[in-house]
């Protein structure tokens, strides 16, 4: 990173640490906004940018492009959920368990797909299927009841992971992502990063110039898994209910995808700024539907803004929104 | 340093390669030649560790090397470059040798001079900051050469580096090969530009319909009937020293 990016980024972190106080100074001051939704947003753009950057370091560092990234998302968040309410485990024991977890489910898929020699649109297909057969399980088995889902007793005390105050979630939101970009800018700078970056640009090179092409992707697909865990727990931590469809259902992948795409694949603030850009339509388009009665009917209209975007990203700036920032040279349209 | 004995591999009841032997000695250049479709790339491969091999063994100094992993064999000293460039389009010519680099090292800084030192070893020094993309022929032909290198290796098996290049830039590449091999690396080669050839290895194998039909220093290789006949046809040889006499 350059000596402008670090200093943007620094500006930025102060900036979201004195974010909740100057939105409730602002609120105290009298100005109409309600400080407690505003906090709420920001915690989800931190979130989201959380489990983005759990499919970019996977999918845009490496090329490993996932639909099924949820797979990790809720084995988390029942990993968390079970171990809370079967086992009465304390949630701060149970989340790093709950990541673990998830990179124990990356590591299995991975070296499934990738022993079997699945690249491409072949490993994006079993990653879907892997997510789906999770969500059938969990409907099924009796230890995560089913359709019944589980719920975690609230008992709203620190101790607990459970917060009466949203600031709280959103400082523990704003720090995984913190976290989660200091993982991407390691790997911007480190040989594991590079192997990854070559393994996604020319595997059979890479395999030649004696890269571990296997267990590269195997390692890095394992340590996607354990962030996406670790955001699925966080998740089900704030509304502490769980059931199949929230942990794995196939929206969640899409988002995961998504915010890394729109914002940018491969790059260290794709993921926040694409969480930023989706966090920010989600809430204006639930906001015109409930003043303006002619979209009323139109559910989920963030949906199809979502749709519009995507299509315009793809066919006009493929590096994503992170590319209007950067100095990246244009692509050559040739290839070998 | 080098020694392959028998070995086949086929391809659904296609023998590409037949029972091909061959040595590399320490310090040398040596040319393996044939006309197209001879199984000169799939030796390679097998070779590498590419393709498994169907029969045969592949020594590298006296470890027995058959069918292991490319990165393993890498790791042993032995590289191979691509006929068909295959750059890390998106990165920069830097990055493209670093990774490379990394082979030997884990160090960024260490890496990232062994990436510059190498550039500037095949001509390269001007263009390290342009994307692996935005290269020309010659210009991904020194990056397969350099990236090979910066895996540090004592074995380099080169496929086809000078085609598609003018007479010029093969004049360039065939001097930045020999300072390779001055620089203690032993090379193995395929090749088509018989001017390369002649010029710089001092053995050569002919490979034809996967097997190897002559073994020789270039003058030799391009007396023989035999390799005559494999090049032009079935009776070649006749009619050309029919000419001659």
């Amino acid at each position: 990173m350059s000596r402008r990016g670090l200093g943007f980024a620094m500006g930025g972190l102060v900036l979201a640490i004195l974010y909740p106080l100057l939105v409730r100074a602002a609120g105290a001051a009298g100005l109409p906004i309600a400080p407690n939704y505003l906090i709420n947003v920001g915690m989800l753009v931190c979130f989201t940018a959380f489990i983005g950057q759990s499919w970019n370091i996977a999918g845009g560092f490496a090329g490993l492009m996932s639909f099924g990234h949820v797979v990790f998302f809720g084995t988390g968040a029942y990993g968390m959920a079970i171990l809370q309410a079967t086992y009465g485990w304390n949630p701060w024991l149970a989340w790093p368990v709950a990541a673990a977890l998830g990179g124990g489910v990356g590591w299995l898929i991975g070296a499934l797909a990738f022993r079997a020699g699945l690249r491409g649109s072949y490993f994006a297909l079993i990653t879907l299927a892997f997510a789906e057969v999770f969500r059938i399980l969990a409907n099924s088995v009796p230890f995560t009841r089913g359709g019944l889902g589980l719920l975690i007793k609230a008992d709203t005390r620190p101790a607990n992971l459970q917060f009466r105050d949203p600031i709280w979630l959103y400082y523990l939101a704003l720090l995984l992502c913190v976290a989660a970009l200091l993982i991407a800018w390691q790997l911007t700078r480190t040989r594991f990063g590079a192997r990854l970056v070559a393994i996604r640009e020319n595997e059979d090179a890479a395999r030649a110039l004696g890269i571990d092409v296997y267990t590269e992707k195997v390692k890095v697909l394992a340590l996607s898994g354990a962030m996406g865990a670790a955001g699925g727990a966080f998740y089900i931590q704030k509304y502490l209910y769980v059931d199949p469809w929230i942990a794995f259902g196939v929206d969640k992948s899409v988002e995961m995808l998504l915010v890394s795409m729109v914002g940018g694949a491969g790059t260290i603030f794709g993921p926040l700024i694409g969480a930023g850009a989706l966090t920010a339509i989600n809430e204006v388009t639930r906001m015109l539907a409930s003043v303006v009665p002619a979209l009323k009917n139109v559910q989920p209209l963030s949906l199809i803004v979502y749709g519009a975007m995507l299509v315009l990203i793809v066919a006009r700036l493929p590096d994503g929104l992170a590319s209007l920032f950067g100095r990246r040279r244009r692509r050559e349209v040739e290839r070998a | 340093m080098l020694e392959v004995r028998n070995l086949s591999k086929a391809f659904s009841g296609l023998k590409a390669v037949d029972g091909a032997s061959l040595d590399v000695r320490a310090g040398e250049i040596v040319a393996l030649i044939g006309p197209n479709g001879a199984g000169k790339t799939t030796l390679f491969a097998a070779i590498a560790g590419f393709q498994r091999p169907d029969a045969g063994t592949v020594r590298f100094d006296g470890a027995d090397i058959t069918g292991l992993a490319p990165h393993r064999i890498c790791a042993a000293g032995m590289v191979r470059t691509f006929q068909i460039t295959q750059p890390f389009a998106k990165i920069s010519v830097r990055e493209n040798i670093m990774v490379c680099a990394y082979a030997r090292t884990a160090d960024r800084t260490a890496a990232s001079g062994r990436a510059e030192a190498i550039a500037r070893q095949v001509g390269m020094g001007r263009q390290l900051d342009q994307l692996g993309a935005d290269l020309t022929v010659a210009g991904r032909k020194r990056l397969e050469l350099a990236r090979a290198l910066a895996t540090g290796p004592r074995l380099l098996l080169l496929d086809e580096v000078m085609a598609g290049l003018n007479p010029t830039e093969i004049t360039e590449i065939v001097d930045v090969i020999r300072t390779i091999r001055t620089s203690g690396v032993t090379i193995l080669l395929i090749e088509h530009v018989m001017q390369a050839v002649t010029s710089l290895a001092e053995r050569v194998y002919v490979l034809n319909q996967g097997r190897v039909i002559a073994e020789g220093t270039p003058a030799a290789i391009a007396a023989d009937p035999g390799v005559v006949e494999a090049y032009l046809g079935h009776g070649a040889a006749a009619r050309l020293g029919g000419q001659h006499a």
